[in-house]
């Protein structure tokens, strides 16, 4: 797959499988996930340092950014003030110009708030911010999102963590064959399957956390997902045949008895 | 001494004290967070430069583990 990079906004990255660094036991595991999936782009949430423990470990003690693409999320935003604030903040710690943009609408479903996210997309892009937005399957918005200066997309497959999969294939269909930008996959994802259809329907990555922190062996996952994933592209790069109703033999007529 | 917010706590600090200053004082490696003084962004050379003044509002973020969509509003990291 070395001769098959993924490239958004001038930079080049080696793997198709984007993963997120929550609700792991510790940093061990996470840092094993991740060296299992063979992601080169890992995503973080911008937190309040804790001031009065200072015992605790830094999750870039074990994630290197010099070995990974961190990109900061905006995570737990509601608001385009605070996605922009947290996006500012992030940058400032100085890891990374790239955002993982979420303006969060709801609690429950935490579907992108897609009119905040244009919103704050704007302003973060205008400020340099390299954006990619956690959008809904809307090939309009995604459209948006690209004519405002995204060099991708992130469309979710389903509500974060739910693990549902591809919810709805036809407009995922649509996004990747109306925007001419990088189309990650981001959020839903259940199983290896789930990732090895959106990378067979032509997505250009997949981002996930908890189809593997969630799992009973987070580690073993992640290398599924790495293969997932790898093998989805390969087939979507080979073309699969058409679907038929009725049979069509594979062997010879010719020399039976 | 002054009085000074710092992640929404109270805290008590030399005056003038400068945002490096406290930083060491806390025990937090400048070159991984990004801080904040009364909702401005800091640049890391003003860390040095920059003293703090009496009722000031300071956050010192980084980064955590996390995926997407968590809630909650500045729960504190490690």
């Amino acid at each position: 797959m070395a001769d098959d990079r993924l490239t958004i906004a001038g930079r080049e990255f080696r793997s198709r499988l984007w993963v997120g660094t929550g609700k792991y036991k510790d940093f061990v595991e996470t840092k094993k996930a991740i060296e299992a999936s063979g992601a080169d782009v890992v995503t973080v949430a911008v937190r309040r340092v804790n001031i009065t423990d200072r015992s605790k470990e830094n999750l870039l003690d074990y994630i290197d950014p010099k070995k990974y693409t961190i990109l900061p999320n905006t995570a737990g935003c509601y608001t385009v003030e605070d996605a922009v604030r947290y996006s500012r903040l992030a940058r400032a710690a100085g890891i990374s110009d790239l955002v993982k943009l979420e303006v969060i609408g709801d609690e429950k479903t935490l579907f992108p708030d897609t009119a905040g996210l244009i919103e704050a997309a704007k302003i973060l892009i205008k400020e340099g911010f390299i954006v990619l937005p956690y959008t809904n399957d809307d090939p309009i918005v995604a459209k948006k999102l690209v004519d405002i200066g995204c060099p991708a997309v992130m469309p979710l497959a389903a509500p974060i963590g739910s693990g549902l999969g591809i919810r709805n294939p036809y407009n995922l269909k649509i996004i990747l064959e109306t925007v001419k930008v990088p189309v990650i996959v981001d959020a839903g994802v259940g199983t290896a399957s789930d990732a090895a259809l959106a990378m067979e329907y032509g997505a250009d990555a997949v981002l996930m956390n908890t189809a593997i922190a969630g799992a009973k062996d987070p580690i073993m996952m992640a290398e599924a997902m790495k293969y997932a994933v790898d093998a989805g592209r390969l087939a979507y790069r080979a073309g699969r045949i058409p679907r038929k109703l009725y049979a069509t033999a594979s062997s010879p007529i010719e020399g039976m008895l | 001494m002054m009085r000074v917010h710092v992640n929404g706590e109270q805290r008590t600090v030399a005056a003038g004290v400068t945002v490096a200053g406290l930083l060491t004082e806390l025990d937090i490696r400048p070159e991984r967070v990004a801080v904040e003084l009364n909702l401005n962004i800091l640049d890391r050379g003003e860390f040095e430069r920059r003293s703090l003044q009496e009722g000031d509002r300071v956050e010192i973020i980084g980064f955590i583990g996390g995926g997407a969509g968590q809630g909650g509003s500045w729960p504190t990291i490690g």
